[in-house]
C-alpha cells in the first residue's frame, strides 16, 4: 500500500518537474524574443530588427520632452536607460502617465537620421502609489533642499 | 482619520474623468460576487428537490414491494 | 494536525464543518468588502500620476492574489487526489475551477480598463499580460476536461493532471514582470515591502479588499462544495436525513 502511495508521489513529482523542466527550456529558447521592447543600449548597439517596426523602452530623460519639436513633430523626448539615449519623435496623443522621469516604451522605427519615429507611445508604471499630498510635500522638501545647497 | 476625497456627490460619479474606466470595474467586481455565490446557493435548492424526489419515489417502491409479499 | 487532516477528508465532517462556517464568513466577508470599497472609492486619497483612475487597483490586486491563490490550492488538492486518492480533495478542486476563472476574468478585465488612460493601451503582448490570459485558458481547459468524463474517477484523475501540469504557469506570471522587460509594472507591493513607496492610506482599503476576496472565496468554495457532497454521497443516511429534515417543514 505503502509502496503504492510512493509510486503515485513520484508520478505527480514526474509531472512537476517535467513540465517546469520543458516548459523552462522552450522560454530559455525564446530568450530575447519575449520582451516586450528593446532598451537604447540596445539600439544604439544596432541588436534591433531593421527595416522593422519594434518597440523601445526607457525613461523619459529629465528635463528633454519639447513640445512643437523637429520636422513638425508635436513631440521630442530622449529615452535613456542611463546608459545611452536614444532621441524620439513622435505626433498623437500621449497616455495619462507620460512623463519626465517616468518609464516610457514607444512603437515605431528609426529613420535615417537616427531618429526614433514613434507611432504609438505607451507609459509604464513603476507600481508606486503614492497621494497627491505626500508627493506635493515631499516636492517642496526636495525644492527648499535645493535651495539650501545653492546657499 | 480618512476623509471623503470628493467636493461632490456628482465629482464622486465622475471620478476626476476616470468615470468610465473605474465604475464597470466595481460593476464587474459586483457581478463577481454574485457568480461566485448565488449559482450554487440555487443549484442547492434544486438539489434537494431532486434528492427529495428520490426518496420519495424509493419509499413508494418499498411500500409496493411490502403489498407484493 | 493529522487527525484534523484525516477529518477533513471525510465529506460529511466537511459538510458540517462549512455550515458552521458559513454564517461568520459571511459577516466578516460582506464587512471587509463593504468598508474596502467605499474606502477605496471615496475615501482613500488620489494618487499623484493616476489621479482617481488608480481606485481600480483595489480590485485588480486582490483578483489576481484569488487568481494564483485559487489554482496553488488546485494544485495542493490533485497532488492529494493523485497520491492518497482522497474523494474530497476532487470535490474541493471541482468547487474552485469555477472561482478562478471569474477572479481571472475580473483581473484581465480591471487591468484593461487601468491600462486604457495609464499605459495608452488596453492590451499589449508583453510576458505579464500573455502568461495571465495563458491563465484563463488553462482553468477553461480543466472545466471543460471534466465535463468530457463520464466517469467520475477518470474525471478527477485527468483533471489533477492537467492541473499539476497547468501550475508551472504561476510562478512564470509572478515573475515574468522580473525575467523579462515588460509594459506591467513589478508586483505592487502595496506597503507590504516598502512602506514609504506605498503609504498606508493607499494600501489599507486593499487589505480590506483583500481579505473580503479570501472570504468570498472560501464562501464560494463551501457553497459548491457542499452541493458536490449532497449528489455524491447521496445514497449515504446522513445525506437522506439532512434531505428529509430540510423538507419537512414544506
Amino acid at each position: 500500500m505503502l509502496a503504492h502511495r510512493q509510486q503515485r508521489l513520484a508520478i505527480v513529482l514526474f509531472i512537476l518537474f517535467g513540465t517546469a523542466v520543458a516548459v523552462g527550456l522552450v522560454l530559455v529558447a525564446l530568450d530575447e524574443g519575449i520582451n516586450v521592447f528593446y532598451t537604447p543600449t540596445e539600439v544604439s548597439s544596432g541588436m534591433v530588427p531593421e527595416n522593422q517596426n519594434f518597440r523601445i523602452g526607457g525613461m523619459v530623460k529629465m528635463g528633454s520632452v519639447v513640445k512643437d519639436g523637429l520636422q513638425g513633430a508635436e513631440v521630442n523626448f530622449l529615452t535613456t536607460d542611463f546608459c545611452n539615449d536614444v532621441l524620439v519623435s513622435y505626433s498623437g496623443p500621449l497616455p495619462d502617465l507620460f512623463r519626465e522621469g517616468q518609464g516610457v516604451v514607444a512603437d515605431g522605427y528609426i529613420d535615417n537620421g537616427g531618429v526614433f519615429q514613434a507611432t504609438q507611445i505607451l507609459a509604464k508604471h513603476d507600481e508606486n502609489y503614492m497621494s497627491a499630498e505626500v508627493k506635493a510635500s515631499l516636492d517642496a522638501a526636495e525644492e527648499h533642499d535645493a535651495e539650501v545647497c545653492q546657499q | 482619520m480618512p476623509e471623503f476625497q470628493f467636493d461632490s456627490f456628482a465629482a464622486f460619479l465622475a471620478m476626476g474623468d476616470y468615470a468610465i474606466y473605474v465604475w464597470p470595474v466595481y460593476i464587474l467586481f459586483a457581478l463577481f460576487f454574485v457568480t461566485t455565490v448565488l449559482p450554487p446557493i440555487l443549484g442547492r435548492r434544486k438539489i434537494i428537490r431532486q434528492l427529495k424526489a428520490r426518496l420519495e419515489r424509493m419509499e413508494s417502491n418499498m411500500a409496493e414491494q411490502g403489498e407484493g409479499n | 494536525m493529522w487527525q484534523w487532516l484525516y477529518k477533513l477528508g471525510s465529506p460529511r465532517w466537511f459538510y458540517e464543518l462549512g455550515e458552521r462556517s458559513l454564517p461568520w464568513l459571511w459577516g466578516a466577508t460582506v464587512f471587509l468588502l463593504a468598508v474596502g470599497v467605499v474606502w477605496g472609492l471615496a475615501f482613500a486619497p488620489p494618487d499623484y500620476q493616476m489621479g482617481d483612475n488608480y481606485r481600480i487597483i483595489y480590485m485588480h490586486v486582490p483578483s489576481a492574489g484569488l487568481m494564483k491563490g485559487c489554482f496553488y490550492m488546485m494544485a495542493i488538492c490533485s497532488a492529494a487526489v493523485l497520491i492518497w486518492k482522497i474523494k474530497m480533495a476532487d470535490i474541493v478542486a471541482k468547487a474552485i475551477a469555477p472561482i478562478g476563472v471569474m477572479a481571472t476574468l475580473l483581473m484581465l478585465a480591471s487591468g484593461s480598463l487601468w491600462g486604457i488612460p495609464t499605459w495608452g493601451t488596453w492590451w499589449i503582448w508583453d510576458a505579464r499580460l500573455t502568461s495571465s490570459l495563458l491563465q484563463f485558458f488553462i482553468y477553461m481547459g480543466i472545466i471543460v476536461l471534466r465535463s468530457a468524463f463520464d466517469s467520475q474517477d477518470s474525471a478527477a484523475r485527468a483533471c489533477a493532471v492537467l492541473t499539476l501540469v497547468g501550475v508551472v504557469n504561476i510562478p512564470i506570471i509572478e515573475y515574468s514582470v522580473e525575467w523579462w522587460n515588460t509594459l506591467h509594472q513589478g508586483a505592487s507591493s502595496l506597503g507590504m515591502r516598502d512602506a514609504s513607496a506605498n503609504p498606508p492610506e493607499i494600501w489599507i482599503p486593499a487589505f480590506f479588499t483583500g481579505f473580503g476576496f479570501i472570504g468570498l472565496f472560501f464562501i464560494g468554495l463551501i457553497l459548491r462544495s457542499q452541493n458536490e457532497i449532497l449528489l455524491r454521497e447521496r445514497r449515504t443516511q446522513w445525506v437522506r436525513d439532512l434531505v428529509a429534515k430540510e423538507t419537512a417543514g414544506a
